[in-house]
């Protein structure tokens, strides 16, 4: 691996988006506008919005990274930018970690504003520290990033890779205890759950805003837990993605 | 004519199955340096399987296929060859002048290689422009361009100068033959023959066998043909000497 190329990759990523202006402000101003939605729906509840806050923070950049990776790996295979690079001095720990630079570098700044803006405009109720909100955001759009990459091998064409989003995501969004909490899913779908990345990173974002005093950096130890966690899914999901990634073709 | 030199690309006994299908069968050449040499043929006869053989990224390959002294595909030789593929291989939603910027940085090659190379192709106009507002011809330079970059010692070009216009098609060309003045060699697919003339030598491919491994001129004169069109058809139909 070489960080010049890493770099570079990633400089170009974050360049493309840049010219695309349209992505860029819809980036920043969905999520923010789903959670504005979210908290006017349990305005005159007193526990929705605390309860279902954290778990939408930690899936918007997860879904979000998921598809704008899915696509643009895609375009990249189908374009013959991919085998242009691969015949190169670029290897595939090259590209894979600027992707993951580059859209974790998008998810930080994504995830500031919708923090900022859910602490602070919306009163989401925060006991943990607020940094690790953005943490925790940041360590799921690079799972979602890993995960696109991966999975983006198997479609050939963009309505394939569009339509990974509901094969991988929705039934992880089903089982990561947004609908019916953890403990009380039948034996088998518990299971299921708990080999499923996005339950531990719906698990750490709810953990951060509860967590109590006393805890390591003012974080409970099972939201570091579970940060790790959602790390080593990414780690083997590139890994994986890595294999896919072939300098021959047939 | 010059003395004898080590073969920048040696083939022997290159066979190619894709899918089960034998697309190239037995191929032994090579390919002299600092020249151009045209791989002819009609489409689907095996010349994308051939440069992409050569440069490493073809599945499905036995036999032995060398380059600059080392068997293709291997990591050396990977900043010392340019390919440009049928496919643009270009980023549409970047500038022509960021695409460039973003290889040269991968290939660790100075920027200044930048201005060189989009003057060399003649795009240097539309530096700062996005590659996707450009026509497909200039979207091809840009993608010849980047293969420049780093001044390599192999070039493989796939099909170049199709649909182009005359006056451009002749000014790549010219393009081809003043980087093999400065030691470059070159190899460039076409199905078009007329283009055959204008190589230094010839390989002509046809059903993923090589039937003729030779110059223009003498082509001509073996096959007793007044062009290349015709050299091609007594080839097939055996009526050369």
């Amino acid at each position: 691996m070489s960080s010049r190329i890493t770099l570079a990759v990633a400089a170009r990523v974050l360049r493309q988006l840049r010219h695309d202006p349209r992505t860029c402000a819809m980036l920043l101003v969905v999520p923010a506008l789903i959670l504005t939605l979210l908290w006017w729906m349990f305005r005159d509840q007193d526990v929705g919005f605390t309860r279902l806050g954290p778990p939408l923070l930690a899936l918007i950049p997860f879904i979000v990274m998921f598809l704008v990776t899915s696509v643009t790996t895609l375009r990249e295979r189908s374009s013959g930018t991919l085998e242009r690079l691969l015949a190169m001095p670029t290897g595939k720990g090259d590209l894979l970690a600027g992707y993951a630079l580059a859209f974790g570098a998008v998810a930080a700044v994504q995830s500031t504003a919708t923090v900022v803006l859910c602490v602070w405009g919306l009163g989401l109720d925060v006991t943990g520290p607020v940094w690790m909100l953005v943490v925790v955001a940041v360590a799921d759009a690079v799972l979602g990033t890993a995960l696109g990459l991966y999975v983006s091998a198997f479609a050939r064409t963009e309505f394939q890779a569009v339509q990974f989003m509901p094969a991988i995501v929705i039934p992880q969004i089903l089982l990561c205890g947004l609908f019916v909490a953890r403990e009380q899913l039948p034996t088998a779908l518990g299971w299921i759950s708990d080999v499923l990345p996005l339950s531990y990173a719906v698990d750490a974002m709810s953990g951060v805003t509860s967590s109590g005093t006393g805890s390591l950096a003012g974080v409970d130890a099972s939201v570091w837990g579970d940060l790790a966690v959602v790390v080593a899914f990414t780690v083997v999901a590139l890994v994986l993605g890595a294999a896919t990634l072939r300098r021959r073709t047939a | 004519m010059r003395g004898p030199q080590q073969a920048a690309v040696v083939v022997r006994g290159l066979c190619v199955v894709r899918g089960g299908r034998t697309v190239l069968t037995d191929a032994c050449f090579e390919v002299q340096p600092a020249q151009v040499t045209g791989l002819l043929g009609p489409s689907g006869g095996g010349k994308t399987t051939l440069m992409r053989s050569i440069v490493g990224v073809q599945l499905g390959v036995s036999g032995e296929v060398s380059v600059l002294g080392r068997p293709a595909g291997s990591a050396e030789l990977r900043a010392t060859i340019g390919y440009v593929t049928q496919a643009p291989s270009v980023y549409g939603d970047l500038t022509v002048a960021e695409n460039l910027r973003f290889f040269a940085r991968v290939l660790g090659v100075s920027d200044r290689e930048v201005g060189r190379c989009v003057e060399a192709v003649d795009v240097g106009d539309h530096r700062a422009d996005l590659v996707s507002r450009l026509s497909g011809g200039e979207q091809s330079r840009v993608s010849l361009a980047v293969a420049l970059l780093g001044r390599p010692r192999l070039l493989v070009l796939d099909e170049p100068t199709v649909g182009l216009d005359p006056v451009l098609r002749r000014d790549l060309w010219g393009i081809f033959h003043a980087l093999a003045g400065e030691g470059v060699t070159v190899l460039v697919s076409s199905h078009v023959m007329d283009e055959a003339e204008r190589c230094d030598r010839l390989l002509l491919l046809r059903e993923g066998m090589l039937i003729a491994d030779d110059t223009p001129a003498k082509l001509l004169a073996r096959t007793g043909a007044p062009d290349m069109e015709g050299a091609f058809l007594a080839l097939v139909e055996g009526r050369a000497r």
